[in-house]
Order: C-alpha cells, then structure tokens, then sequence
C-alpha cells in the first residue's frame, strides 16, 4: 500500500471474518510487496492476529480474496498446501512438536512436504539452527530449551522451507522478558532479506525493521503509514491513544 | 504409621486382615492342596485345590476339541504368536519393523489357514472344534490388533467437519456399537446374522463373532483415541498445517504420535476389557479357555466340591498373568515415551 516496491506477494482485498456475532475483520485490504517488512500493531481483539492467519488459511475468511503469490485461496485444498509451502508461521505459543528433537523439527516439512533427502534437510536445518545461534541442541527436545530458545528453533523451523513469505503472530508476547531481546535480534536478521509481516507490540523492532506499520482497532486498518510518521505524526486519535499508551513504559 | 492412635488401629487391623488372607491363600493353593493322585485324592482332602483335575484336562484347557492328532498345528502358531513377541519386546531387535509388517499381515493368513485346514494335505479342522486358551488368543489379538486401526480411523472421521457425511456416519456408528450389550452383539451376529443371508452363504461361526468383537471394540477404541486427539493442543494442529503438511501428513507425523501416548492407558484398559470379554462366545456355543474349564467342572466322574474353586482359580490365575503382563508393559512404554521431552 505504502511503499511501491516491486510484485505483489500478498493481495488481501475486501476481508471479513466473523465468529459467531462478533465481527473480527471488516473491509480490510493490504498488499504486501515483495521484500517489504510490515509490523501490524493494535489492541488485543482488534482482529490483527486473525488477519494473518487467514493469510494461510488458518482462518477461513467469510468473504474477501487473498492472494499469495499470484494464486488466490480457496478451498482447493491441495493449493492451500502449496501456498502454506511458501509461507512461513511463528506462533505465540512456539508450537514446535515436543516429540521431535530440534532438529528433526526442522527437517519434518523439509522430507515429507519439500520431499527432500534426509541428508539435505539435515544440512539446511543445520544452517539455520546455526543462524538462530543455536546449533548446540539440535539433538535436544523442545521440552528442554527455555522459551526464547525455542521460539528461535521454530523460527528456524519455518524458514528451512525457504519461503518467499514470514508472518509473525506475536512472537514475543509469550516469552518472559529476559528472552524477548533474543529472539527480536533473530528477527531482525532474516527480516533483511525476507517478505515479513509481523503482528507485535515491540515498538523498537518496529522502528529498526519496519516498512510500513499498521494500526487495527475493532476489525478495520485505521492507520498505516511508514514508520516515521507513524510514530511522530500518527493522524488518527486512537492511533495516538494507543502509541501513548504502549509507548510510555 | 502408628503416628496416631486411630492409624493405628487400622495399620494393625489391615496387616492381620492381609495375613489372614495370604495365608488361606497359601494354604488352599499350596499346603493343603493335592498335587499328585486322582479324584479319589480329592474327595478326601476337601481343604486344598484339587491340580489333578487341571493337570488331567490341561490339553482341553489349552486345545479344546481340537484333534489330538493336529495339535501341533496350534503349538505351531502360538509358538510364531509368542516368539515375535518376545522379539519385539526387545527393542533393539534387527529387522523390528519387518517383524511388525509380517506379523500383521502374513501371520494371521497364515495362522487361519494351518489352523482351519482343508488346504493342501491339512485336515479340515472347523472352527466349532476351536476351543480353550487357543481360542481366546485367536479372538482377542484378532479383534485388539483390527480394532485399534478402525478405532483410529472412526475417531478421526468423528472429528472431520469438513465432511458432514463421514462424520455422521462415525457418529452413528460410534453411538451405536456404544449403545448396545456385547452380548446382544454376539447372539445377534451368531443367530439372526444368517436369518438376513441367503442360505447359500455360510458365514463361520467363529468369524461372525470376531466381526461383533472388533466393530464392538473399535467403537470404544475410537472414543479413547477421540480423547486423545482432543486432549492435544490445538498448536499442534496449527503448526503442521502452517508447514504445509496434508491432512494424512500431520495426523501420522505430528498428532498420532503424540495423541497415541496421551491414550496408552484408556487404549490398555479397552484391550484388557476386550481380552477377558472374549469370555462371553461362551453364549454362542464357542467354547473359550474359561468355557472349557466349566465344561470340565460339570463332568460328574470329576464331582468334588473343590474341583470347581480349581478350575475357577487356575482361570483367575492365567487371566491374572496375561492382563498384568500386559499392563506392566504399557506403563513401562508410557514411561518411555515420557522421558526427557516433557521436562521443562
């Protein structure tokens, strides 16, 4: 929307998404250009988690088009497959499978979706493991790293299946505060080169990362702007409202 | 145990109760029983079990009315049944998985044919003369090992609503075979199954009811394995689906493994239900390890009054032995599994 850098990644235009009575979504349209970093903040249930997740469809919109990467989702399911393929997803609450080491939760999606060979998923989940700083415990399980570790082992995670999309749902919000800078570090490495949406309240990251930023309140995009006039000259009241109050800490 | 006066009590009160008990166990089992001899031994020493009585009928407890001649068909299988066994038990074994994948598949074509006969030089051996402890393992490693896949399978479509038809229909089913006595499954299996057939077809008896045991028990199976996969967090869901695995993909890589821990003891306590219900063929005229044992008893030449607590006992006895078997080895595979990936 914002800036105009080269093709489109994702298109997502018109979206609504209600539960039940309550209206997450209303007439929401973004596009996402290829390299471009957008940071997505605004109170809780302002629908900005439920917007990337229909991204991959872990939420099926009620009405709207997204596209990702040219092919737009619909219940073809083996095309939700293909675009999940390209996109990765950082969760709140890690979600790496505790029944796999590390390192085998890295190569799980590389052998059975990418359909790779044992030896080549291992090299690349080593890559990456290495680039999160922690190739150490990759014969580990999840159960026994701290939590800043394992959200960096599941960013890891995502991005050995290379994909041309990451999307962030809050991936500090769950982690004690010691741990947050951590994994912030990782993310603002790969964000350089890499599509990136990310839903948080860190505003530094922000600041460092950012393209374009977002604000949501009640289901709708109030504000989005390139981070400096987001922050020092934000024009909506609720935007204001909200920054003086995430900001003041 | 003695910190208070009222503990007391109890702890002196249940040590006497417990060695009162043991000790007319040991007594009745084993000092006052009569190991050697015949009925007549019996008759006069009425305080202790009566082994002749098992000794004399064990090849019935064990064979039933399987000919003589032929028994060695039945070694032969329980011996393959229970080597593999003991292979798999052992872990490192070489070859587990190929071990696994004959005994699912060739063995049980294999252990039919021998058993029954009537193919190459093998004398036909019908299913009505199937009988004891044979009989019971027959039916219940057939109906555990098929109910636990269907069991899967039923709990999965239970909870696919992406596809209102199959839910619905592992709903019915699941409710069904739920809702009705697994007696009432096996008489109408047995006698009103063939009211429904043409003449011509003439299903086997022992195959009518191991159909009932194994849509019965797959019922309740799915119910476990549907707590299983509900117990799961619906990260786990998530995060397989955002990598991009299909719906079969994630089920066999990321929930069942994890689902199938979480179910080991509801799955142990439906198998152990199963094994000791394979009693109830007895209604249908299948003669089971514990219907061979009351056969013996209601045989006048052997009338003592200890003959029947006997063979009642040696029955608890090997139930005893194969259930507990079976659940130490569960809670020693739950441990397993449950070590260094749950630590936090």
């Amino acid at each position: 929307m914002v800036s105009e850098k080269g093709e489109t990644v994702v298109e997502i235009s018109h979206l609504e998404k209600r539960f039940g009575s309550f209206t997450a979504l209303r007439d929401v349209s973004l596009r996402v250009g290829k390299g471009e970093r957008i940071v997505i903040c605004g109170p809780s249930g302002s629908g900005k988690s439920t917007l990337i997740r229909c991204i991959n469809r872990l939420e099926v919109p009620d009405k709207g088009r997204i596209v990702v990467d040219g092919v737009e989702l619909t219940d073809d399911v083996k095309a939700i497959e293909g675009i999940r393929r390209n996109v990765g997803m950082v969760f709140q609450q890690f979600n790496l499978f505790p029944h796999l080491t590390v390192l085998e939760n890295c190569t799980l999606a590389q052998i059975w979706v990418a359909k790779k060979s044992q030896a080549a998923a291992d090299k690349t989940a080593e890559h990456y493991l290495e680039r999160v700083h922690i190739p150490e415990q990759k014969h580990k399980y999840p159960g026994q790293l701290s939590g800043g570790q394992q959200q960096r082992v599941a960013i890891a995670r995502a991005l050995c299946m290379e994909p041309k999309v990451m999307l962030y749902d809050e991936p500090t919000s769950a982690l004690d505060p010691e741990m947050i800078a951590e994994v912030l570090d990782v993310m603002v490495e790969f964000a350089d080169t890499m599509t990136t949406v990310c839903v948080t309240h860190e505003m530094g990251f922000a600041r460092k990362v950012a393209d374009c930023m977002i604000f949501m309140d009640a289901g709708q995009i109030v504000e989005a702007s390139d981070p400096k006039t987001f922050f020092t000259n934000p024009k909506s009241e609720r935007t204001k409202l909200f920054l003086s109050q995430i900001l003041e800490h | 145990m003695f910190f208070s006066f009222r503990n007391g009590i109890l702890s002196v009160a249940a040590a006497v109760f417990l060695f009162w008990i043991i000790s007319s166990l040991v007594n009745w089992f084993f000092l006052d029983a009569v190991w050697f001899g015949t009925i007549e031994d019996c008759r006069l020493h009425q305080d202790g079990a009566c082994w002749p009585f098992v000794g004399v009928r064990f090849s019935q407890f064990l064979y039933g009315f399987y000919p003589s001649a032929e028994r060695w068909r039945v070694n032969l299988v329980l011996g393959i049944f229970f080597g593999a066994i003991g292979l798999l038990v052992y872990e490192r074994m070489p070859y587990r998985s190929k071990i696994v994948i004959f005994m699912l598949c060739v063995f049980p074509l294999f252990a039919w044919f021998l058993l029954r006969g009537g193919v190459l030089w093998l004398a036909d051996v019908p299913t009505g003369r199937w009988g004891g402890f044979m009989l019971t393992l027959v039916l219940a490693s057939v109906s555990i090992v098929a109910s636990l896949p269907l069991g899967i399978l039923l709990a999965l479509g239970r909870r696919a609503n992406t596809l209102p038809f199959v839910k619905a229909f592992c709903v019915v089913f699941i409710e069904f075979w739920r809702g009705v006595p697994l007696i009432t499954v096996l008489f109408a299996t047995a006698f009103m199954l063939p009211l429904f057939m043409p003449a011509s077809v003439n299903f086997d008896q022992l195959l009518r009811a191991m159909v009932g045991f194994i849509l019965f028990s797959s019922a309740y199976m799915a119910e476990v394995v549907r707590g299983g996969l509900e117990g799961l967090d619906r990260g786990q869901y998530e995060a397989s689906d955002a990598l991009g695995m299909s719906y079969w993909q994630s089920r066999k890589r990321v929930i069942l493994p994890q689902a199938l821990k979480i179910m080991i003891p509801g799955i142990l306590l439906t198998i152990i239900g199963l094994f000791k219900d394979t009693t109830l063929v007895l209604i249908i005229g299948l003669l089971d390890f514990l219907g061979m044992i009351q056969a013996g008893i209601a045989d006048p030449r052997w009338g003592s009054p200890n003959v029947p607590f006997t063979g009642y006992a040696f029955a608890a006895l090997v139930y005893f032995c194969f259930c507990y078997s079976m659940s130490v080895y569960a809670r020693y595979i739950e441990k397993k599994y449950s070590e260094g990936r749950d630590r936090r």
